[in-house]
């Protein structure tokens, strides 16, 4: 039995984001231009980052669950900041 | 320093479980206490598979069943071991857990942060909401004095800060507790909520009134270690799948896709058959329990719950809010004791370990201690639940006119097929029994 996924974009749509001034995340494309695994690109659950062509990645904060997934798994230093949206910004959870 | 700073007797930071139990322990003791969360309100920022095993808010409210905001009992709880095509299912039911003190209880964390945290509120505690602890304030000595937040003019002074503020604990960081990363010790939980009628919920899953189910997978990971797991509401199931980190990134699978082939799965599939997506969420879990557990008292600090790696999760088991309010509610204690004794010192806020020592608390976690490394191990990943479903279904089926080769034949048959090394199964067995013992 296999009934239709969702598609991704209606995946993250179920989900409230009050969308902050300030991308309290940050990706250096040049580090990542480097990085031979990208393993963010396949972990982050709310699939924010996309591989360019030139090997980078583009990034963005808007629909993040603050999970802490992708500075966990990256492994090249100084590629992620890091920190919470402002206070009430960011991610709502209405069931959890 | 801008005056409008505050000061208190005790900052706590977050108002997830742990938070709310130590603010309520400090209120009642009639203590000034602020309580910081970063979400619009409690339970906005946090996620969790479903169930709260209530006996320790017993200690918060009498007869909290009574009012707590729950969606159902847990009266059926199932385990299921599976590979891509197989499940063998043991399940549960008992009449002793559909009545008061119950012993499970599906509840959103919207719902239950929100409720516990107004216990704190009730007893005096000041929550404030949609602020960020954004750094620990130190005096020249090194002791912790308070918290800077978001706010302008935002620092609040206090003896001692409790840092309940979850897996990735950046108070906890900065205080040199935890190292900033520990992708080996932490897993990624994603889940969706899925609405079903209430009726259609309770017949499929033989349920009566405010009954639940609870069900844990495992084999359901394509590999990677972690497990799977489906609970109950009263109109909604939630589905999700928890994987170490390491192994996820490994993998290079997306998150989601796990959930869709759990989904998939011809043991799940008939249970979820026409219903709808109404969240996807994900979070981070602590799992390396009482190996990983930081320091938990400093000069002026406690920490509790998850940012302290209190989450039980031993493949059986993921019971962390109700650790999370144990050490909560014993953080709070100690720190009121502290205060009214005059020091709150790493020394004078000692006790908070020996509460916790004699509590479940530490006492499951050390008991326990190796239990997730047995669960999450490859061969237990891997290879064991292909053995136990083939030889389970060896024994079911029937073969004739070929006559049966009897158990222990069969057995020794789904070892080799499923190419198990009857030395590791041995010798894993018996750690199991020593991990779980
Ligand atoms: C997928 C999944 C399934 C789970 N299933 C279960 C289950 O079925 N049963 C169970 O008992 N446990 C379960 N757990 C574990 C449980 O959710 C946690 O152990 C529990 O929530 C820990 O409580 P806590 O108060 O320590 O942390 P949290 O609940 O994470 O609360 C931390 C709070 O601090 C706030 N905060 C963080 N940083 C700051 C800051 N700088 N400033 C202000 N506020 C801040 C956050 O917004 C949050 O409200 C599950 C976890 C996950 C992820
Ligand atoms: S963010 Fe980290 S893991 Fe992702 S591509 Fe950049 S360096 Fe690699
Ligand atoms: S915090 Fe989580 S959701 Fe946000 S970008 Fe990182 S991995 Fe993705």
């Amino acid at each position: 039995m296999h009934y239709p996924e969702v598609s991704f974009d209606e995946r993250m749509a179920t989900v409230e984001f009050r969308v902050g001034e300030r991308a309290h995340i940050t990706v250096d494309s040049d580090v990542c231009r480097s990085c031979t695994t990208k393993d963010c690109v396949h972990a982050c659950p709310a699939g924010l980052f996309v591989p360019t062509t030139d090997g980078g990645i583009l990034f963005n904060y808007e629909q993040c669950f603050e999970c802490g997934t992708c500075y966990q798994v990256c492994n090249a230093e100084g590629a992620i900041t890091w920190t919470y949206p402002a206070g009430g910004d960011g991610v709502v959870f209405r069931k959890g | 320093m801008p005056d409008d700073t505050m000061t208190a007797d005790a900052v706590v930071v977050g108002a997830g479980p742990a938070g709310a139990a130590a603010a309520l322990e400090l209120a009642r003791a009639g203590r000034n206490v602020v309580l910081v969360e970063r979400g619009a309100y409690p339970g906005a920022k946090n996620v969790y598979g479903g169930v709260v095993y209530g006996r320790i808010l017993d200690e918060v409210v009498p007869q909290w069943w009574t009012e707590v905001p729950v969606q159902r009992w847990v009266t059926r709880r199932a385990t299921m071991v599976m590979t891509p095509t197989q499940a063998l299912t043991v399940d549960y039911r008992t009449s002793a857990w559909d009545h008061s003190p119950y012993n499970g209880m599906t509840i959103y964390r919207g719902d239950f942060d929100t409720w516990l945290a107004g216990k704190a509120v009730a007893a005096g505690a000041q929550l404030v909401t949609s602020t960020v602890v954004t750094a620990l304030l130190r005096d020249a000595a090194g002791r912790v004095t308070g918290v800077r937040t978001d706010r302008p003019g935002g620092d609040i002074h206090a003896k001692v800060v409790i840092a309940c503020d979850g897996v990735n604990s950046f108070l906890a960081k900065e205080a040199g507790l935890l190292p900033r990363t520990s992708p080996e010790h932490t897993t990624l939980g994603v889940k969706e909520i899925l609405a079903l009628p209430r009726e259609v919920i309770d017949e499929r899953f033989g349920l009566v009134g405010d009954e639940g189910l609870d069900i844990e997978m495992l084999g359901c990971t394509s590999g990677i270690p972690g497990g799977g797991f489906l609970y109950t509401n009263l109109d909604t199931v939630s589905v999700g799948v928890v994987v170490g980190l390491t192994g996820l990134a490994a993998a290079k699978t997306r998150p989601e896709e796990l959930i869709a082939r759990v989904k998939a799965h011809p043991g799940v599939a008939p249970y979820l058959r026409g219903a709808e997506l109404k969240e996807y969420s994900a979070h981070l879990i602590p799992e390396g329990g009482y190996r990983a557990m930081p320091r938990l008292a400093i000069d002026g600090m406690l920490v509790a719950g998850d940012a302290a790696s209190m989450c039980l999760a031993a493949g059986l088991w993921l019971e962390g809010v109700n650790f999370a309010i144990g050490a909560g509610l014993a953080a709070g204690q100690t720190a009121a004791e502290a205060i009214a004794a005059g020091d709150t010192s790493a020394r004078g806020l000692a006790g908070y370990r020996r509460r916790m020592e004699a509590s479940f608390v530490l006492a499951d976690h050390k008991r326990y201690r190796n239990a997730a490394d047995i669960v999450l191990a490859d061969r237990m990943q891997r290879e064991y639940p292909g053995l136990i479903c083939d030889f389970v279904e060896q024994v079911f089926t029937v073969t004739n006119p070929t006559p049966k080769i009897g158990m222990i034949r069969e057995f020794f048959r789904a070892v080799r097929r499923n190419h198990v090394q009857l030395r590791s199964l041995a010798r894993d067995g018996w750690r199991a029994l020593r991990a779980f013992r």
